[in-house]
């Protein structure tokens, strides 16, 4: 070790700082233009970022891959979920049409809309593949309404960066960036392979986020609210996902 | 480059070695640990525990939902396990391309990894194959080379295996298949790439056990040292 010189010193010292004012530089302009995930603290923040820079460098308007009406599984998994509370079932028995999504946050019309409202707008629909993060997938296809359509109805303001979803199970909400929000099959889906969306698969209403995986398609939709600051929900993470120790961004 | 000649290893093969061990070894606790969450396989798109399966690992599940015969339920590590999967995973890919595209340019691979074109005939294959089932330790100049199945064993982890794996892995994302949906097509399909990786990961398993019982056999203080320091075996301790 005694051939570490003072030259190789001053080098290697030079190399360091050339490289972290790099990353600081690179570090700004990630941010200013919304490459870094919420979840980017901790130790898991440097991978966390890079999977979710390339991820929107790459795919800002990719499509998911759409299936044929033949590949649709014959038997999809409903994933178990928490037991539905005591205002679920009163408006299960009124067959959910009492169900309601409020928009809120940084839109220039605030509003509410009833499952018929929805109904009402442009039907969207696609066939596509939904993947839990355990490894288990199905084939289905979703119709509903695109939630462009809905953010525009609402008068989305430009400023807005995300848009937060809650469900009527409080301890399960999401938010997403304005390139998944606005993407053409992000949907608020209300019908799953030709009927009803079971109460099983989310029903009576599911975000349904194709390029992500399931745990970002929130089931039983009951708000969203537009905002350009996630650390004003929750423990400022973004969602109720990183505080459970999953990452944010379910892209990967 | 002077240094380099009465070193073993030089200074770039050592420092992306050691890294690449740790981001693998990473990578197999986490998988696994991401694994049992749902231990069934499938071939094709789509599986679930309602589809048919290629094969299951006989194991317990942290998830109650899997059918596995036992009566109890592992808790679930998933969160973690998938953000450290992901982290080590850009390192593996980070320095497997400096290592391999150093590698290239600097003659790594041509100079100590290719076999000799003479090399490659069924009998002197056939004669490396006999000498390692014999467990015969190699002679001192080995230390400074690497055998042909050795060489053979090296360019298909890093040319193979490893690119192998970082595209089955890439082709389980659904976001980004939505850019290079090919990768996954050809493949047979999500559920397919899912199945190779695995099979992959077993292969570099083999390969991992092999390597280290090799180091043992051959010498574990000369080889770690060759691939720490980058000095190599003194003769003097090979007796």
């Amino acid at each position: 070790m005694s051939k570490l010189s003072r030259r190789k010193l001053i080098t290697t010292g030079l190399t360091v700082t050339a490289g972290a004012s790099g990353l600081v530089a690179a570090a700004k302009l990630a941010k200013r233009y919304g490459l870094i995930p919420p979840d980017s603290g901790g130790i898991y923040g440097p991978g966390e970022t890079l999977t979710y820079a390339t991820q929107r460098l790459l795919t800002r308007h990719s499509l998911a891959r759409e299936f044929s009406r033949s590949q649709i599984s014959k038997n999809p998994f409903a994933n178990e979920v928490a037991p539905l509370g005591e205002d679920f079932k009163r408006f299960q028995l009124g067959a959910f049409t009492d169900w309601r999504v409020a928009v809120d946050g940084m839109v220039a019309r605030p509003a509410s809309f009833s499952l018929a409202e929805l109904k009402g707008f442009p039907r969207r629909g696609h066939i596509t593949m939904i993947q839990c993060e355990e490894g288990w997938s199905y084939i289905a296809e979703w119709t509903g309404v695109a939630l462009s359509h809905v953010l525009e109805r609402v008068g989305a303001l430009p400023q807005a960066r995300y848009v937060v979803y809650r469900s009527i199970q409080t301890d399960w909400w999401e938010s997403i960036d304005m390139a998944d929000a606005l993407h053409p099959q992000t949907l608020l889906t209300y019908e799953m392979n030709g009927g009803e969306l079971p109460v099983g698969f989310g029903g009576p209403l599911r975000m349904r986020v194709s390029r992500q995986l399931g745990y970002k398609s929130v089931k039983y939709i009951t708000r969203l609210t537009m905002t350009d600051n996630l650390k004003q929900f929750g423990k400022g993470l973004g969602s109720a996902s990183p505080e459970g120790g999953y990452a944010w961004f379910a892209g990967a | 480059m002077a240094e380099a000649q009465h070193l073993r290893h030089s200074r770039l093969v050592r420092v992306t070695h050691w890294v690449i061990t740790f981001a693998f070894l990473a990578l197999l606790v986490s998988g696994l640990e991401i694994v049992v969450s749902h231990p069934r396989f499938y071939w094709g798109e789509t599986g679930n525990v309602n589809t048919p399966l290629l094969f299951k690992i006989p194991i317990p599940s942290s998830r109650n939902m899997v059918p596995t015969g036992y009566g109890y339920v592992l808790p679930d590590q998933n969160g973690w396990s998938r953000y450290l999967h992901f982290q080590s995973a850009w390192v593996l890919v980070l320095i497997g391309l400096l290592y391999g595209v150093a590698g290239l340019l600097n003659g790594h691979f041509r100079r100590n990894l290719l076999p000799a074109l003479s090399d490659i005939s069924p009998k002197s294959l056939a004669g490396s194959i006999l000498e390692h089932l014999r467990f015969k330790r190699p002679s001192a100049e080995e230390a400074w080379s690497y055998n042909l199945l050795q060489r053979l064993a090296y360019l298909l982890v890093i040319f193979v295996l490893f690119p192998m794996i970082i595209w089955t892995g890439l082709a389980m994302s659904p976001s980004f298949v939505s850019v290079v949906p090919a990768a996954v097509n050809v493949l047979g399909g999500q559920q397919s790439a899912r199945t190779l990786h695995f099979f992959l990961t077993g292969a570099l398993v083999l390969f991992l056990l092999v390597h280290v019982f090799m180091v043992f056999l051959t010498g574990f203080r000369s080889r770690m040292r060759a691939m720490i320091t980058g000095r190599p075996a003194e003769p003097l301790e090979r007796v």
